[in-house]
């Protein structure tokens, strides 16, 4: 990869010079780990090169990959948490999962994605579409239900209460002993304040039958540093549990996850590598940290 | 949370003033800080340094350090250029000499293609047009579906003689992962809109990445078939450094003939804007602001060159200068 070679080939000289360092920083910033965490993985590199004196190049790439992993804690907890609850009244209580992000990052995709996974796991899944307002999006939604087999709860009115076809959803699970409900809902932009209240509300009233246990919060990969603002207010807002960072099947490397995972600790948990049914993997530090590096 | 340029360059010329002229290390400071910005806009880093590699030129010049405000005089660099970059003037429409004009629209997946479509439509039949929609995405969910809806709520007709993906339709097989003719729906809706004089044709197509070679072909076969008078690339305004990749591939698979900045009522601060005027040449002609029909207007250069810089107060300070 190119930037693998030219990295080798900047590191490989005996001594590191200004221009060789704006080199690595250049690659930094073309993965989209912006700025300022840019800078401040440099600074700790130049440091410890220097104190420990560093020479050997392949010691400088193992160094700077080693700084990425630590800044991505690969010791925090990825895996999805989807089973059912029994209430103390002995009530079956499903587990939720809503999908929330801005427009058009891969939500009903990665919902779809996720149902087949649970259903090849052997658990009962309900697809809630909540988002009432995007043409045609229940239908996309009810796609990938049929094509997975299983149910969507959805509103048979156009701009109806998104909360409320959560809140039936999740109670169909509820009433259905299904293992877990899937809400999917409307792109939203983290700065339009009426559409967020609307997300809380979303997830104040499905959490009156059961609180999510899942909140994911869909990226793109192609997104530039406004991840980081979307990361923030979508947090604050729906409490988010989870990054899911899509498209990384294109050219984008998806760095922002860097800046977002360190200043809120939510965890990337999966990844989209494609349209398809089976493109959704776990998300591999080591392997997202290659990729960045080339 | 952050200091803005513009708080940034103020206090920076608050002390060049006292000093009148501008040192060569006055400059590098400054194009230092411009620099910073461009990067936290998502400007792509090979543009950054072009960028500013032509202001820092221009201030060295004896344009600068004969100004009475060498200062401001390089902030009113950085505006031009980037205005000058981002295409002066607006460009409308191409319409074709004999009816029917035929936009295609192109883009990734999620950009606002479809969104798009009915957004054109409905501004082009509020000018008196009479616009046809082709449903020539047959590849994500529901895309036809979503395209009729979007037509019915414009008020102009769609030709959608394929239903595209659903859940009736047929898995798409692993191997073969494309469905239907888009080629052929697209032709075939060029000529529909002849037969039933459709003076305008905005044919809708699948999201699809730079690199996947056979939807850019497909995307290359839809654009030699109805020969249109104008392809939009649609791009999102979050987007960040993969800007220049993306606008290049689909500059090389469908030669688009302009842009339209989607998500602009985000608050993104669109550096890709930038990006793609300067590695395609290509103007960006419209801004997309929203969900809703109307939320659409042509691109203003100006604003965006502020909104990037993040730099409204700046430039009161060019005009006092
Ligand atoms: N290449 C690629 N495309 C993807 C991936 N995930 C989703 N897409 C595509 O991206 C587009 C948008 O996906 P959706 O799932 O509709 O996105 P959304 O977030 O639900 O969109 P809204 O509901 O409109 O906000 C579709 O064309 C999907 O097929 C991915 O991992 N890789
Ligand atoms: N806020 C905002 N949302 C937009 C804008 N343009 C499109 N959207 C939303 O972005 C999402 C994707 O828009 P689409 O028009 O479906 O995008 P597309 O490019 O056709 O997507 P694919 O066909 O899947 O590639 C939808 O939720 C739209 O409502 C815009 O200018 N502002
Ligand atoms: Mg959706
Ligand atoms: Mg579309």
């Amino acid at each position: 990869s190119p930037l693998g070679a030219r990295l080798l080939s900047v590191l490989s000289r005996d001594s590191l010079t200004e221009d060789d360092w704006d080199e690595i920083e250049e690659e930094l910033l073309l993965a989209d780990v912006g700025a300022g965490p840019t800078t401040e993985l440099l600074d700790a590199l130049r440091t410890r090169v220097r104190v420990l004196g560093v020479r050997e190049p392949a010691a400088v790439r193992d160094l700077l990959r080693a700084e990425l992993v630590a800044l991505l804690q690969p010791e925090l907890d990825r895996t999805l948490h989807t089973d059912p609850r029994t209430a103390e009244d002995g009530t079956h209580l499903p587990a939720v999962t809503l999908v929330v992000g801005v427009n058009g990052t891969g939500k009903t995709t990665t919902v779809g994605k996720l149902a087949r996974v649970l259903v090849a796991d052997g658990r009962s899944v309900v697809l809630g579409a909540a988002d009432t307002f995007r043409a045609a999006a229940a239908d996309q939604l009810t796609t990938w239900g049929n094509r997975v087999g299983v149910p969507t709860v959805r509103s048979d009115r156009e701009g109806a209460d998104p909360a409320s076809v959560a809140f039936e959803a999740v109670a169909r699970g509820r009433d259905e002993k299904t293992d877990v409900v899937l809400v999917d809902t409307a792109g939203r932009l983290q700065n339009k304040a009426g559409l967020m209240d609307e997300l809380g509300k979303i997830v104040r009233v499905a959490s009156k039958v059961a609180a999510p246990s899942e909140v994911l919060l869909v990226l793109d990969a192609t997104t530039g540093q406004n991840g980081l603002s979307q990361a923030r207010v979508f947090a604050e807002v729906a409490g988010v549990t989870g990054i899911v960072l899509t498209k990384l099947d294109g050219t984008a490397k998806g760095g922002i996850v860097v800046q977002v995972q360190r200043e809120l600790g939510v965890p990337v948990k999966l990844i989209g590598l494609g349209e398809g049914p089976d493109d959704l993997a776990p998300f591999d530090v080591e392997e997202f940290v290659d990729g960045i590096l080339g | 949370m952050f200091n803005s340029l513009s708080d940034r360059l103020t206090s920076t010329f608050k002390n060049l003033r006292t000093r009148g002229r501008l040192s060569e290390a006055d400059i590098d400071a400054t194009v230092r800080e411009i620099r910073r910005a461009l990067l936290d806009a998502d400007v792509a880093v090979p543009v950054v340094r072009e960028f500013t590699a032509a202001v820092r030129e221009r201030a060295l010049s004896s344009e600068v350090s004969g100004a009475l405000n060498p200062a401001q005089q390089v902030v009113k660099i950085v505006n031009e250029e980037l205005v000058d970059i981002l295409g002066g003037a607006t460009r409308p429409l191409t319409l074709a000499k004999t009816p029917p004009t035929v936009i295609m629209l192109a883009g990734l997946q999620g950009a606002g293609k479809t969104t798009l479509a009915g957004k054109l439509a409905h501004a082009l039949k509020g000018q008196g047009h009479t616009p046809l929609l082709v449903a020539a995405d047959l590849q994500r969910p529901n895309a036809v579906t979503q395209l009729s809806v979007v037509a019915e709520r414009a008020g102009v007709p769609v030709f959608a003689p394929h239903p595209g993906n659903t859940s009736e339709a047929d898995d798409p097989a692993a191997d073969a992962p494309l469905i239907g003719d888009p080629v052929g729906v697209a032709r075939d809706g060029v000529a529909y809109a002849k037969e039933r004089q459709h003076d305008v044709v905005i044919v809708d197509t699948a999201g699809r990445l730079g690199i996947d070679q056979v939807l850019m072909q497909q995307a290359a076969d839809i654009r030699a078939a109805v020969n249109p008078d104008e392809v939009l690339f649609v791009i999102d305004a979050m987007i960040g450094q993969d800007a220049v990749n993306t606008a290049k591939a689909f500059a090389d698979g469908v030669d688009f003939t302009g842009v339209v900045l989607s998500k602009l009522d985000g608050d993104a601060r669109g550096g890709a804007a930038l990006s793609v005027a300067k590695v395609t040449g290509r103007p960006i002609m419209f801004a997309s602001t929203g969900e809703k029909l109307t939320d659409f207007e042509v691109f203003h250069p100006d604003r965006m060159a502020s909104r990037i810089l993040d730099m409204g107060d700046v430039l009161t300070l060019i005009e006092q200068a």
